[in-house]
């Protein structure tokens, strides 16, 4: 939403992924680290063993271009297989995702039911996540059992079929050397995949590289 | 953009116009305040004596608040409930404009929920005519919204390069 009268730009970010896997610890730190006349309140709407219910939310300031303030709507949604219900609202007019994934080997199943959901549910609003601002967190990289990122990706982010031609070049990975988020398979056919990072949210780690790179986008979306 | 809030946008004269009804609306039923919120939670305007409301905040649950309720409606088989009332010291009521905003008025003891919700009708009207002409506007392409930041790529990696 652009607002002319307080020259404004309001965008809403959602946090999405599965339970426990570190989406509200994704906003506690950039709660504690951003100036606090930059963010407002971080509002946690959750049951008394602090799981997410509803949603957190934190709206937080990055700067201002062409005399407009930019201000992102950080929210999580609750992770827990049975709350879709109130997941599904909060997707709602939703400008960018990043989907937090757990890293540990043992989590693999209820990282891609959450992707299949976050898919399945943005679908039912007909809005494609291939076409929007989409990055993905591989959260937990410090736990001994966490997965290698090769196979993350393999399985999370593999790519969907780029179907404008004028995409048919590749483009690479800004975050990784020798990587590319858009490129041609052996069998010719060319694939674009999200920009993804590694984190481990508890000490902050990636927190605001994913934050920033999906607040890019969203503002790119808009140029 | 496939989806999202920035799809719609309102000029100074539209938020003129908003603000002369909602405040006529206050100074009519002796309410504290109105904000304005779109369904996806964030503030619009707000009017009136907001001191010591996170108006954020309160545009985030009201939102919330409001979409829960509408799948409420719908499990118990009504198409939606247009209006909420929270009763206290201060009470809040909440109503739907147009299916794309919301509208919540802030009052205490001075007036009555009887006379609020006598005054929502006639202005829930106006600000519906106010919303039909923001989107139809937007889906004509007469106002340049997506245009704002075309050619700011610089400016927004500097803004990210701090």
């Amino acid at each position: 939403m652009i607002n002319y009268a307080s020259r404004e730009i309001n965008c809403k970010i959602v946090y999405y992924g599965p339970g426990l896997g570190g989406k509200t610890t994704n906003l506690e730190h950039i709660y504690g680290k951003v100036k606090p006349e930059t963010r407002g309140k971080l509002i946690s709407l959750a049951t008394e063993t602090e799981r997410t219910l509803f949603f957190d939310f934190l709206p937080v300031d990055l700067g201002t271009i062409r005399g407009f303030k930019t201000r992102f709507h950080l929210y999580t949604v609750p992770g827990q297989v049975y709350y879709n219900a109130s997941r599904k609202l909060i997707l709602k007019n939703v400008d960018g995702i990043v989907f937090v994934g757990d890293s540990q080997a043992g989590r693999m199943e209820a990282n891609l039911e959450s992707m299949q959901n976050l898919y399945d549910n943005m679908s039912e609003y007909g809005y494609d996540l291939t076409k929007m601002p989409f990055v993905i967190q591989y959260n937990k990289r410090d736990l001994p059992n966490a997965a290698p990122v090769s196979e993350l990706q393999e399985a999370l982010n593999p790519g969907w079929e780029v179907e404008d031609a004028s995409k048919f070049h590749v483009a690479p990975d800004p975050y990784h050397a020798g990587e590319n988020l858009v490129e041609q398979l052996p069998g010719g056919e060319w694939v674009e995949r999200a920009p993804y990072f590694e984190a481990v949210a508890i000490k902050g780690d990636g927190v605001f590289d994913t934050l920033k790179a999906v607040s890019k986008l969203v503002l790119k979306a808009l140029a | 953009m496939t989806a999202g809030s920035a799809s719609w946008s309102f000029t100074p004269e539209d938020f003129s116009a908003m603000t002369t009804s909602l405040n006529r609306f206050l100074a009519e039923t002796n309410s504290i305040c109105a904000l304005l919120v779109d369904r996806s939670g964030q503030l619009v305007t707000t009017v009136g004596d907001s001191a010591g409301i996170d108006t954020t905040t309160f545009a985030t649950l009201t939102a919330a608040d409001y979409s829960a309720n509408d799948q409420l409606a719908k499990l118990v088989g009504e198409k939606d409930f247009a209006s909420l009332f929270h009763q206290g010291e201060k009470s809040v009521y909440v109503a739907d404009v147009a299916r794309r905003w919301i509208l919540v008025v802030i009052f205490d003891s001075r007036t009555t929920v009887g006379l609020v919700r006598l005054r929502m009708k006639a202005e829930l009207d106006e600000l519906t005519l106010l919303v039909d002409r923001v989107f139809s506007r937007g889906r004509n392409g007469a106002a340049p919204p997506e245009r704002l930041l075309a050619g700011a790529d610089d400016e927004i990696d500097k803004l990210f390069n701090n």
